[in-house]
Protein backbone atom coordinates (compact mmCIF):
# COMPACT_ATOMS: atom_id res chain seq x y z
CA UNK A 1 0.00 0.00 0.00
CA UNK A 2 1.34 3.61 -0.57
CA UNK A 3 2.23 5.70 2.27
CA UNK A 4 -0.41 8.11 0.43
CA UNK A 5 -3.58 5.77 1.04
CA UNK A 6 -1.52 4.61 4.34
CA UNK A 7 -2.33 8.23 6.01
CA UNK A 8 -5.26 9.09 4.69
CA UNK A 9 -7.07 5.97 5.61
CA UNK A 10 -8.87 6.79 8.63
CA UNK A 11 -9.31 3.65 11.20
CA UNK A 12 -12.91 4.09 11.77
CA UNK A 13 -13.80 3.26 15.65
CA UNK A 14 -11.48 0.30 16.00
CA UNK A 15 -10.78 1.19 19.86
CA UNK A 16 -14.64 1.65 20.77
CA UNK A 17 -16.36 -1.15 22.32
CA UNK A 18 -18.05 -3.26 19.74
CA UNK A 19 -21.76 -2.93 18.90
CA UNK A 20 -21.95 -6.34 17.14
CA UNK A 21 -20.23 -9.49 18.82
CA UNK A 22 -21.05 -12.71 16.54
CA UNK A 23 -19.34 -15.22 19.21
CA UNK A 24 -18.16 -18.94 17.89
CA UNK A 25 -21.77 -19.33 15.90
CA UNK A 26 -22.58 -23.21 14.60
CA UNK A 27 -25.21 -23.91 12.52
CA UNK A 28 -26.20 -27.41 11.38
CA UNK A 29 -29.01 -28.50 9.47
CA UNK A 30 -30.42 -31.89 9.16
CA UNK A 31 -30.12 -32.94 4.88
CA UNK A 32 -31.38 -35.92 3.33
CA UNK A 33 -27.45 -36.75 3.32
CA UNK A 34 -26.88 -35.97 6.77
CA UNK A 35 -26.42 -33.71 8.79
CA UNK A 36 -24.36 -30.57 7.34
CA UNK A 37 -22.46 -28.07 8.91
CA UNK A 38 -23.36 -24.35 7.05
CA UNK A 39 -21.22 -21.80 9.52
CA UNK A 40 -18.56 -23.84 11.98
CA UNK A 41 -17.12 -21.49 14.74
CA UNK A 42 -17.89 -18.26 13.04
CA UNK A 43 -16.56 -14.83 15.22
CA UNK A 44 -16.20 -11.34 14.90
CA UNK A 45 -17.40 -8.50 16.00
CA UNK A 46 -18.31 -4.71 14.85
CA UNK A 47 -17.02 -0.88 15.67
CA UNK A 48 -19.64 1.79 16.32
CA UNK A 49 -19.77 3.70 12.57
CA UNK A 50 -17.44 0.50 10.93
CA UNK A 51 -18.52 -0.97 7.80
CA UNK A 52 -18.00 -4.89 7.82
CA UNK A 53 -18.32 -6.85 4.48
CA UNK A 54 -18.66 -10.94 4.84
CA UNK A 55 -17.45 -12.29 1.68
CA UNK A 56 -17.10 -16.05 0.40
CA UNK A 57 -17.92 -18.73 -2.26
CA UNK A 58 -21.44 -19.67 -2.78
CA UNK A 59 -22.71 -22.33 -0.33
CA UNK A 60 -20.26 -21.24 2.26
CA UNK A 61 -23.42 -20.01 4.44
CA UNK A 62 -23.30 -16.43 4.10
CA UNK A 63 -27.23 -15.98 3.97
CA UNK A 64 -26.97 -18.66 7.06
CA UNK A 65 -25.24 -16.16 8.66
CA UNK A 66 -27.61 -12.87 7.68
CA UNK A 67 -30.31 -14.92 8.88
CA UNK A 68 -28.78 -15.52 12.15
CA UNK A 69 -27.29 -11.81 13.10
CA UNK A 70 -31.07 -10.36 11.71
CA UNK A 71 -32.34 -13.06 14.33
CA UNK A 72 -34.77 -14.68 11.39
CA UNK A 73 -33.17 -18.43 12.63
CA UNK A 74 -32.80 -19.97 16.07
CA UNK A 75 -31.13 -23.64 16.87
CA UNK A 76 -27.43 -22.70 16.62
CA UNK A 77 -24.71 -22.42 18.66
CA UNK A 78 -22.85 -19.61 20.14
CA UNK A 79 -24.18 -16.36 20.57
CA UNK A 80 -24.73 -12.99 19.00
CA UNK A 81 -24.42 -9.76 20.69
CA UNK A 82 -26.24 -5.84 19.97
CA UNK A 83 -24.54 -3.46 22.39
CA UNK A 84 -24.20 -6.24 24.97
CA UNK A 85 -27.51 -7.32 24.61
CA UNK A 86 -27.33 -10.96 23.46
CA UNK A 87 -29.94 -11.80 20.61
CA UNK A 88 -33.47 -13.72 20.86
CA UNK A 89 -34.74 -13.37 17.33
CA UNK A 90 -35.32 -9.69 15.37
CA UNK A 91 -34.04 -6.90 17.28
CA UNK A 92 -35.06 -3.24 16.90
CA UNK A 93 -31.42 -2.58 16.87
CA UNK A 94 -30.79 -4.27 13.60
CA UNK A 95 -32.11 -3.05 10.74
CA UNK A 96 -31.85 -5.87 7.34
CA UNK A 97 -31.81 -5.43 3.54
CA UNK A 98 -32.50 -8.52 1.49
CA UNK A 99 -31.47 -9.30 -2.03
CA UNK A 100 -34.14 -10.07 -2.82
CA UNK A 101 -36.64 -7.59 -3.86
CA UNK A 102 -39.03 -6.89 -0.70
CA UNK A 103 -40.85 -3.52 -1.17
CA UNK A 104 -43.94 -4.01 -0.85
CA UNK A 105 -46.31 -3.84 -4.18
CA UNK A 106 -49.06 -2.38 -3.00
CA UNK A 107 -47.76 0.62 -0.81
CA UNK A 108 -46.50 3.68 -2.49
CA UNK A 109 -42.81 4.87 -2.13
CA UNK A 110 -43.81 6.84 1.32
CA UNK A 111 -45.70 4.43 2.62
CA UNK A 112 -42.92 1.43 2.02
CA UNK A 113 -40.67 3.90 3.86
CA UNK A 114 -43.28 4.74 6.65
CA UNK A 115 -43.83 1.25 7.27
CA UNK A 116 -41.90 0.52 10.71
CA UNK A 117 -42.56 4.16 11.50
CA UNK A 118 -46.47 2.91 11.43
CA UNK A 119 -45.50 -0.17 12.94
CA UNK A 120 -44.03 2.18 15.88
CA UNK A 121 -47.16 3.72 16.12
CA UNK A 122 -45.81 7.64 15.02
CA UNK A 123 -49.14 9.89 13.96
CA UNK A 124 -49.43 10.05 10.18
CA UNK A 125 -47.88 13.57 9.82
CA UNK A 126 -44.88 12.68 11.59
CA UNK A 127 -44.14 9.63 9.69
CA UNK A 128 -45.03 10.82 6.35
CA UNK A 129 -42.15 13.66 7.09
CA UNK A 130 -39.61 11.54 8.53
CA UNK A 131 -39.97 9.15 5.26
CA UNK A 132 -39.49 12.01 3.47
CA UNK A 133 -36.79 13.13 4.80
CA UNK A 134 -34.97 9.39 4.12
CA UNK A 135 -36.50 9.38 0.56
CA UNK A 136 -34.17 12.04 0.24
CA UNK A 137 -31.64 10.84 1.93
CA UNK A 138 -31.47 7.26 -0.94
CA UNK A 139 -32.10 10.23 -3.76
CA UNK A 140 -35.89 9.57 -4.46
CA UNK A 141 -37.22 12.71 -4.19
CA UNK A 142 -40.41 13.14 -6.90
CA UNK A 143 -41.14 9.38 -6.08
CA UNK A 144 -42.77 10.00 -3.28
CA UNK A 145 -46.33 8.76 -4.97
CA UNK A 146 -45.28 5.95 -6.93
CA UNK A 147 -45.43 2.22 -6.83
CA UNK A 148 -42.47 -0.10 -6.54
CA UNK A 149 -44.07 -1.61 -9.83
CA UNK A 150 -42.78 2.03 -11.29
CA UNK A 151 -39.76 2.17 -10.56
CA UNK A 152 -36.96 0.32 -11.49
CA UNK A 153 -34.74 -2.44 -9.86
CA UNK A 154 -31.95 0.01 -8.55
CA UNK A 155 -34.68 2.27 -7.09
CA UNK A 156 -36.37 -0.03 -5.51
CA UNK A 157 -34.13 -1.08 -3.20
CA UNK A 158 -33.35 1.80 -2.55
CA UNK A 159 -36.69 1.88 -0.94
CA UNK A 160 -35.90 -0.71 0.70
CA UNK A 161 -32.63 0.38 1.74
CA UNK A 162 -34.82 3.53 3.34
CA UNK A 163 -37.30 1.41 4.83
CA UNK A 164 -34.37 -0.05 6.50
CA UNK A 165 -33.01 3.51 7.82
CA UNK A 166 -35.87 4.69 8.74
CA UNK A 167 -36.50 2.40 11.69
CA UNK A 168 -33.09 3.79 12.83
CA UNK A 169 -31.24 0.57 13.43
CA UNK A 170 -27.95 0.43 14.82
CA UNK A 171 -26.23 -1.76 12.53
CA UNK A 172 -27.35 -1.55 8.76
CA UNK A 173 -27.07 -5.55 7.77
CA UNK A 174 -27.37 -6.23 4.20
CA UNK A 175 -27.74 -9.51 2.03
CA UNK A 176 -26.33 -8.90 -1.26
CA UNK A 177 -28.27 -5.68 -1.84
CA UNK A 178 -27.22 -4.88 -5.41
CA UNK A 179 -26.89 -8.74 -5.98
CA UNK A 180 -30.11 -8.68 -8.83
CA UNK A 181 -28.63 -5.23 -10.72
CA UNK A 182 -26.12 -4.54 -13.39
CA UNK A 183 -22.66 -3.68 -12.23
CA UNK A 184 -23.07 -0.32 -12.99
CA UNK A 185 -25.97 0.48 -11.36
CA UNK A 186 -23.84 -1.43 -8.26
CA UNK A 187 -21.22 1.16 -8.21
CA UNK A 188 -23.49 3.88 -8.09
CA UNK A 189 -25.92 2.49 -5.51
CA UNK A 190 -22.60 1.75 -3.81
CA UNK A 191 -21.70 5.28 -4.03
CA UNK A 192 -25.00 6.45 -2.52
CA UNK A 193 -24.96 3.71 0.33
CA UNK A 194 -21.06 4.91 1.39
CA UNK A 195 -22.37 8.41 1.27
CA UNK A 196 -25.68 7.49 3.55
CA UNK A 197 -23.27 5.68 5.77
CA UNK A 198 -20.86 8.62 6.24
CA UNK A 199 -23.70 11.01 6.80
CA UNK A 200 -25.57 8.87 9.25
CA UNK A 201 -22.44 7.05 10.88
CA UNK A 202 -24.42 3.96 10.22
CA UNK A 203 -22.75 0.76 11.66
CA UNK A 204 -23.04 -1.39 8.35
CA UNK A 205 -22.48 -5.29 7.82
CA UNK A 206 -22.70 -6.65 4.16
CA UNK A 207 -22.83 -9.94 3.31
CA UNK A 208 -21.54 -10.20 -0.42
CA UNK A 209 -19.96 -12.11 -3.06
CA UNK A 210 -18.79 -9.84 -4.96
CA UNK A 211 -15.62 -8.80 -4.15
CA UNK A 212 -15.36 -5.08 -6.29
CA UNK A 213 -18.32 -4.12 -4.11
CA UNK A 214 -16.63 -5.29 -0.78
CA UNK A 215 -12.95 -3.96 -1.03
CA UNK A 216 -15.45 -0.20 -2.45
CA UNK A 217 -17.61 -0.15 0.94
CA UNK A 218 -15.96 -1.85 3.58
CA UNK A 219 -13.56 -1.10 6.27
CA UNK A 220 -12.70 -4.57 6.97
CA UNK A 221 -13.93 -7.24 4.53
CA UNK A 222 -14.11 -11.16 6.11
CA UNK A 223 -13.51 -13.82 3.70
CA UNK A 224 -15.02 -17.24 4.68
CA UNK A 225 -14.34 -20.53 3.63
CA UNK A 226 -16.55 -23.02 1.19
CA UNK A 227 -18.48 -25.05 3.48
CA UNK A 228 -18.52 -25.60 6.35
CA UNK A 229 -17.91 -21.58 6.42
CA UNK A 230 -15.55 -20.22 8.84
CA UNK A 231 -13.42 -17.61 8.87
CA UNK A 232 -10.42 -17.86 6.66
CA UNK A 233 -9.09 -14.37 6.52
CA UNK A 234 -9.67 -10.68 7.79
CA UNK A 235 -8.94 -7.98 5.61
CA UNK A 236 -8.40 -4.11 6.69
CA UNK A 237 -9.08 -1.96 3.51
CA UNK A 238 -7.52 0.45 4.03
CA UNK A 239 -8.29 3.03 1.61
CA UNK A 240 -8.93 6.45 1.93
CA UNK A 241 -12.82 7.85 3.23
CA UNK A 242 -14.60 9.72 1.88
CA UNK A 243 -14.65 6.77 -1.00
CA UNK A 244 -16.71 6.74 -4.41
CA UNK A 245 -17.09 4.47 -7.06
CA UNK A 246 -14.10 6.57 -8.97
CA UNK A 247 -11.30 4.25 -6.28
CA UNK A 248 -11.96 1.00 -8.10
CA UNK A 249 -9.86 2.36 -10.71
CA UNK A 250 -6.93 2.57 -8.27
CA UNK A 251 -3.77 0.60 -7.84
CA UNK A 252 -4.45 -0.08 -3.90
CA UNK A 253 -8.42 -1.26 -5.04
CA UNK A 254 -6.71 -3.40 -7.56
CA UNK A 255 -3.71 -5.03 -4.85
CA UNK A 256 -7.08 -5.77 -2.22
CA UNK A 257 -9.38 -7.41 -4.91
CA UNK A 258 -6.18 -9.47 -5.87
CA UNK A 259 -5.53 -10.23 -2.67
CA UNK A 260 -8.99 -11.42 -1.94
CA UNK A 261 -9.54 -13.29 -4.93
CA UNK A 262 -6.32 -15.07 -3.71
CA UNK A 263 -7.95 -15.89 -0.83
CA UNK A 264 -11.45 -16.90 -2.52
CA UNK A 265 -10.47 -18.30 -5.35
CA UNK A 266 -9.33 -22.02 -3.68
CA UNK A 267 -12.79 -22.30 -1.78
CA UNK A 268 -14.83 -21.04 -4.75
CA UNK A 269 -12.79 -23.93 -6.98
CA UNK A 270 -13.76 -26.11 -3.82
CA UNK A 271 -17.32 -24.92 -4.04
CA UNK A 272 -17.38 -25.62 -7.47
CA UNK A 273 -15.84 -29.36 -7.48
CA UNK A 274 -18.33 -29.88 -4.84
CA UNK A 275 -21.32 -29.05 -6.77
CA UNK A 276 -20.35 -30.77 -9.63
CA UNK A 277 -19.92 -34.36 -8.11
CA UNK A 278 -23.23 -33.74 -6.31
CA UNK A 279 -24.71 -33.17 -9.84
CA UNK A 280 -23.34 -36.65 -10.49
CA UNK A 281 -20.32 -35.00 -12.75
CA UNK A 282 -16.59 -35.56 -12.87
CA UNK A 283 -13.38 -35.47 -14.06
CA UNK A 284 -13.01 -37.13 -17.73
CA UNK B 1 -52.49 10.68 -23.48
CA UNK B 2 -54.04 10.25 -26.72
CA UNK B 3 -52.32 6.71 -27.12
CA UNK B 4 -53.16 5.60 -23.72
CA UNK B 5 -57.04 6.40 -24.38
CA UNK B 6 -57.06 4.85 -27.71
CA UNK B 7 -54.81 1.54 -26.11
CA UNK B 8 -57.55 1.61 -23.35
CA UNK B 9 -60.31 2.03 -25.97
CA UNK B 10 -59.34 -0.58 -28.77
CA UNK B 11 -59.53 -3.79 -26.53
CA UNK B 12 -63.17 -2.37 -25.21
CA UNK B 13 -64.11 -1.83 -29.22
CA UNK B 14 -63.19 -5.13 -30.47
CA UNK B 15 -65.03 -6.93 -27.22
CA UNK B 16 -68.11 -4.71 -28.48
CA UNK B 17 -67.49 -5.54 -31.79
CA UNK B 18 -67.22 -9.19 -31.19
CA UNK B 19 -70.24 -9.81 -29.85
CA UNK B 20 -71.81 -7.48 -32.53
CA UNK B 21 -70.72 -9.55 -34.81
CA UNK B 22 -71.66 -12.95 -33.02
CA UNK B 23 -75.50 -11.59 -32.63
CA UNK B 24 -75.46 -10.62 -36.14
CA UNK B 25 -74.23 -14.05 -36.78
CA UNK B 26 -76.93 -15.78 -34.99
CA UNK B 27 -80.15 -13.25 -36.72
CA UNK B 28 -78.63 -14.49 -40.24
CA UNK B 29 -78.62 -18.01 -38.80
CA UNK B 30 -82.18 -18.25 -38.05
CA UNK B 31 -83.36 -15.88 -40.93
CA UNK B 32 -81.75 -18.56 -42.86
CA UNK B 33 -83.59 -21.13 -41.37
CA UNK B 34 -80.35 -22.93 -40.39
CA UNK B 35 -81.63 -22.91 -36.39
CA UNK B 36 -84.96 -23.32 -35.58
CA UNK B 37 -86.70 -19.57 -34.89
CA UNK B 38 -89.58 -21.88 -32.38
CA UNK B 39 -86.18 -23.16 -30.26
CA UNK B 40 -83.92 -20.11 -30.82
CA UNK B 41 -85.51 -16.24 -31.16
CA UNK B 42 -84.08 -14.24 -33.03
CA UNK B 43 -81.93 -11.10 -31.91
CA UNK B 44 -83.51 -8.74 -33.09
CA UNK B 45 -87.28 -10.49 -31.68
CA UNK B 46 -85.64 -10.55 -27.67
CA UNK B 47 -84.17 -6.57 -28.59
CA UNK B 48 -87.95 -5.69 -29.57
CA UNK B 49 -88.94 -7.96 -26.09
CA UNK B 50 -87.10 -5.71 -23.95
CA UNK B 51 -89.30 -2.94 -23.53
CA UNK B 52 -92.21 -5.56 -22.64
CA UNK B 53 -91.11 -7.39 -20.07
CA UNK B 54 -89.43 -4.14 -18.18
CA UNK B 55 -92.90 -2.74 -18.35
CA UNK B 56 -95.23 -6.15 -17.88
CA UNK B 57 -93.16 -7.96 -16.13
CA UNK B 58 -91.63 -5.62 -13.55
CA UNK B 59 -88.39 -6.26 -14.28
CA UNK B 60 -86.28 -3.68 -12.06
CA UNK B 61 -88.60 -5.02 -9.09
CA UNK B 62 -87.24 -8.89 -9.58
CA UNK B 63 -83.70 -7.24 -10.71
CA UNK B 64 -83.57 -6.16 -7.44
CA UNK B 65 -84.11 -9.04 -6.11
CA UNK B 66 -81.93 -11.85 -7.66
CA UNK B 67 -79.11 -9.13 -7.04
CA UNK B 68 -80.32 -8.31 -3.40
CA UNK B 69 -79.60 -12.02 -3.10
CA UNK B 70 -76.67 -12.12 -4.82
CA UNK B 71 -75.51 -9.56 -2.41
CA UNK B 72 -76.05 -11.36 0.80
CA UNK B 73 -74.36 -14.26 -1.01
CA UNK B 74 -71.16 -12.32 -1.61
CA UNK B 75 -71.04 -10.71 1.82
CA UNK B 76 -71.81 -14.38 3.53
CA UNK B 77 -69.06 -15.43 0.65
CA UNK B 78 -66.58 -12.72 1.87
CA UNK B 79 -66.81 -13.41 5.48
CA UNK B 80 -67.46 -16.75 5.68
CA UNK B 81 -65.75 -18.28 2.48
CA UNK B 82 -62.47 -15.75 3.03
CA UNK B 83 -62.56 -16.36 6.95
CA UNK B 84 -62.40 -20.22 6.46
CA UNK B 85 -59.58 -19.89 3.85
CA UNK B 86 -57.96 -18.01 6.70
CA UNK B 87 -58.23 -21.02 9.37
CA UNK B 88 -57.10 -23.35 6.89
CA UNK B 89 -53.98 -22.02 6.12
CA UNK B 90 -53.30 -21.11 9.61
CA UNK B 91 -53.69 -24.99 10.91
CA UNK B 92 -52.17 -27.02 8.85
CA UNK B 93 -53.61 -29.94 10.17
CA UNK B 94 -56.64 -29.20 9.40
CA UNK B 95 -56.17 -28.06 6.05
CA UNK B 96 -54.28 -31.01 5.23
CA UNK B 97 -57.34 -32.80 6.70
CA UNK B 98 -60.29 -30.92 4.80
CA UNK B 99 -58.61 -29.34 1.62
CA UNK B 100 -59.07 -32.61 -0.74
CA UNK B 101 -62.64 -32.72 0.33
CA UNK B 102 -62.76 -28.02 -0.25
CA UNK B 103 -61.73 -29.45 -3.58
CA UNK B 104 -64.17 -32.02 -4.25
CA UNK B 105 -67.18 -30.03 -3.09
CA UNK B 106 -66.38 -27.44 -5.77
CA UNK B 107 -67.25 -29.85 -8.43
CA UNK B 108 -70.36 -31.08 -7.09
CA UNK B 109 -73.89 -30.28 -7.90
CA UNK B 110 -74.68 -28.59 -5.26
CA UNK B 111 -78.15 -27.23 -6.79
CA UNK B 112 -79.20 -30.25 -6.48
CA UNK B 113 -79.41 -30.29 -3.10
CA UNK B 114 -82.17 -27.62 -3.34
CA UNK B 115 -85.04 -30.06 -1.42
CA UNK B 116 -82.68 -30.40 1.77
CA UNK B 117 -82.29 -26.30 1.93
CA UNK B 118 -86.03 -25.90 1.16
CA UNK B 119 -86.58 -28.32 4.30
CA UNK B 120 -83.97 -26.26 6.94
CA UNK B 121 -84.80 -22.70 5.21
CA UNK B 122 -88.31 -22.95 3.88
CA UNK B 123 -89.45 -21.73 0.46
CA UNK B 124 -87.83 -18.48 1.11
CA UNK B 125 -85.17 -15.48 0.18
CA UNK B 126 -83.15 -17.73 2.47
CA UNK B 127 -82.92 -20.90 0.83
CA UNK B 128 -81.78 -18.79 -2.50
CA UNK B 129 -78.76 -16.99 -0.55
CA UNK B 130 -77.45 -20.20 1.15
CA UNK B 131 -78.03 -22.20 -2.09
CA UNK B 132 -75.66 -19.62 -3.54
CA UNK B 133 -73.51 -19.53 -1.00
CA UNK B 134 -72.66 -22.69 -0.98
CA UNK B 135 -71.70 -23.55 -4.41
CA UNK B 136 -69.58 -19.93 -4.41
CA UNK B 137 -68.15 -21.57 -1.37
CA UNK B 138 -64.92 -23.98 -2.30
CA UNK B 139 -63.51 -21.64 -5.12
CA UNK B 140 -63.57 -18.54 -1.97
CA UNK B 141 -61.66 -21.24 0.42
CA UNK B 142 -59.30 -22.33 -2.08
CA UNK B 143 -58.56 -19.36 -3.80
CA UNK B 144 -57.94 -17.64 -0.08
CA UNK B 145 -55.62 -20.50 0.98
CA UNK B 146 -53.73 -20.31 -2.62
CA UNK B 147 -53.50 -16.42 -1.88
CA UNK B 148 -51.80 -16.22 1.79
CA UNK B 149 -49.55 -19.39 0.73
CA UNK B 150 -48.20 -17.67 -2.19
CA UNK B 151 -47.13 -14.66 0.01
CA UNK B 152 -43.28 -14.00 -0.79
CA UNK B 153 -41.28 -15.05 1.90
CA UNK B 154 -38.89 -11.84 1.94
CA UNK B 155 -42.03 -9.96 2.46
CA UNK B 156 -43.03 -12.08 5.95
CA UNK B 157 -38.74 -11.98 6.58
CA UNK B 158 -39.22 -8.05 6.59
CA UNK B 159 -41.95 -8.21 8.49
CA UNK B 160 -40.57 -10.46 11.13
CA UNK B 161 -37.32 -8.03 10.83
CA UNK B 162 -39.32 -5.36 11.69
CA UNK B 163 -40.96 -7.21 14.79
CA UNK B 164 -44.36 -7.45 13.39
CA UNK B 165 -46.97 -9.24 16.19
CA UNK B 166 -48.87 -12.10 14.52
CA UNK B 167 -52.07 -10.06 14.00
CA UNK B 168 -49.69 -7.58 12.53
CA UNK B 169 -48.22 -9.97 10.02
CA UNK B 170 -51.69 -11.08 8.75
CA UNK B 171 -53.01 -7.45 8.03
CA UNK B 172 -50.07 -5.80 7.19
CA UNK B 173 -48.66 -8.08 5.06
CA UNK B 174 -50.32 -11.56 3.95
CA UNK B 175 -53.67 -9.97 3.46
CA UNK B 176 -52.66 -7.14 1.23
CA UNK B 177 -50.10 -9.92 -0.38
CA UNK B 178 -53.18 -12.16 -0.91
CA UNK B 179 -55.81 -9.91 -2.10
CA UNK B 180 -55.59 -10.04 -6.31
CA UNK B 181 -55.96 -13.71 -5.52
CA UNK B 182 -58.75 -13.46 -2.95
CA UNK B 183 -60.48 -11.52 -5.13
CA UNK B 184 -60.23 -13.91 -8.03
CA UNK B 185 -61.70 -16.17 -5.76
CA UNK B 186 -64.69 -13.93 -4.48
CA UNK B 187 -65.27 -13.62 -8.34
CA UNK B 188 -65.53 -17.07 -9.26
CA UNK B 189 -67.73 -17.21 -5.90
CA UNK B 190 -69.94 -15.13 -7.12
CA UNK B 191 -70.42 -16.57 -10.66
CA UNK B 192 -71.46 -19.92 -9.17
CA UNK B 193 -73.40 -18.46 -6.42
CA UNK B 194 -75.41 -16.58 -9.32
CA UNK B 195 -75.87 -19.52 -11.37
CA UNK B 196 -77.10 -21.60 -8.25
CA UNK B 197 -79.34 -18.03 -7.25
CA UNK B 198 -81.00 -18.03 -10.78
CA UNK B 199 -81.57 -21.51 -10.64
CA UNK B 200 -83.05 -22.23 -7.38
CA UNK B 201 -85.31 -19.11 -8.23
CA UNK B 202 -86.25 -20.99 -11.23
CA UNK B 203 -86.43 -24.34 -10.08
CA UNK B 204 -88.54 -23.27 -6.92
CA UNK B 205 -90.75 -20.77 -8.66
CA UNK B 206 -89.69 -17.95 -6.55
CA UNK B 207 -87.94 -14.59 -5.74
CA UNK B 208 -86.55 -12.49 -8.75
CA UNK B 209 -85.30 -13.30 -12.36
CA UNK B 210 -84.97 -16.76 -12.03
CA UNK B 211 -88.39 -16.90 -11.53
CA UNK B 212 -89.94 -14.91 -14.32
CA UNK B 213 -87.57 -16.79 -16.57
CA UNK B 214 -89.54 -19.61 -15.69
CA UNK B 215 -93.27 -17.98 -16.27
CA UNK B 216 -91.89 -16.67 -19.33
CA UNK B 217 -90.48 -19.76 -20.68
CA UNK B 218 -93.54 -21.95 -19.09
CA UNK B 219 -95.42 -19.32 -21.57
CA UNK B 220 -93.17 -19.87 -23.93
CA UNK B 221 -92.25 -16.72 -24.52
CA UNK B 222 -89.18 -17.23 -25.91
CA UNK B 223 -88.01 -13.60 -26.56
CA UNK B 224 -89.06 -12.64 -23.69
CA UNK B 225 -86.92 -15.28 -21.58
CA UNK B 226 -83.89 -14.36 -23.58
CA UNK B 227 -84.87 -10.69 -22.59
CA UNK B 228 -84.66 -11.81 -18.91
CA UNK B 229 -81.34 -13.95 -19.28
CA UNK B 230 -79.78 -10.75 -20.46
CA UNK B 231 -81.36 -9.18 -17.11
CA UNK B 232 -79.06 -11.72 -15.17
CA UNK B 233 -76.37 -10.92 -17.07
CA UNK B 234 -76.63 -7.47 -16.40
CA UNK B 235 -76.84 -8.32 -12.05
CA UNK B 236 -72.98 -10.66 -13.17
CA UNK B 237 -71.65 -7.04 -14.85
CA UNK B 238 -72.83 -5.06 -11.74
CA UNK B 239 -71.03 -7.16 -8.90
CA UNK B 240 -67.90 -7.50 -11.35
CA UNK B 241 -67.70 -3.96 -11.67
CA UNK B 242 -68.71 -3.17 -7.88
CA UNK B 243 -65.75 -6.16 -6.70
CA UNK B 244 -63.42 -4.53 -8.98
CA UNK B 245 -63.91 -1.01 -7.58
CA UNK B 246 -63.33 -2.95 -3.93
CA UNK B 247 -60.02 -4.30 -5.42
CA UNK B 248 -59.02 -1.05 -6.69
CA UNK B 249 -59.65 0.76 -3.15
CA UNK B 250 -58.10 -1.92 -0.88
CA UNK B 251 -54.85 -2.43 -3.86
CA UNK B 252 -54.80 0.42 -5.70
CA UNK B 253 -51.48 -0.10 -7.15
CA UNK B 254 -52.69 -3.11 -9.33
Amino acid sequence: MSSVTRAAAAPRAQSAAPVLVVDGIVKRFETPDGVMTAVDHISFDVAPGEFLAVIGPSGCGKSTLFNIIGGLLDGYEGRVAVSGETLKGPHASIGMVFQEESTFPWRTVTDNVAFPLEIAGLPKAQRVERARHFIDLVGLSGFENRYPAELSGGMRQRVAIARTLASEPKILLMDEPFGALDEQTRLLLGDKVLQIQDQLKQTCLLITHNITEAVQLADRVLVMTYRPGTVKRMVPIELPRPRSSEIVSSDAFGRYVAQIWGDLREEASRGMRDDEAHRGGGAP
Amino acid sequence: MIARAQRNLVPAALGFGALLAFIVFVEVLIRTGAVNRFIVPMPSQIAGAFERVIVEEDIPHRFLITAREAFWATVLLAVFGIGIGVLLYRVRLLRSATETWVAAMASAPTVLMYPLFLVIFGRSERTIIMMGFVAGLPAVILKTIEGLAGTRRVLIDVGRSFKLTEVQLFWKIFFPAALPTMFVGLRLGMIFALINIVGVEFLINFGGLGQLINDLAERYDLPGTYAAICFVILVSVVFFFLTDRLEKWLRPAD
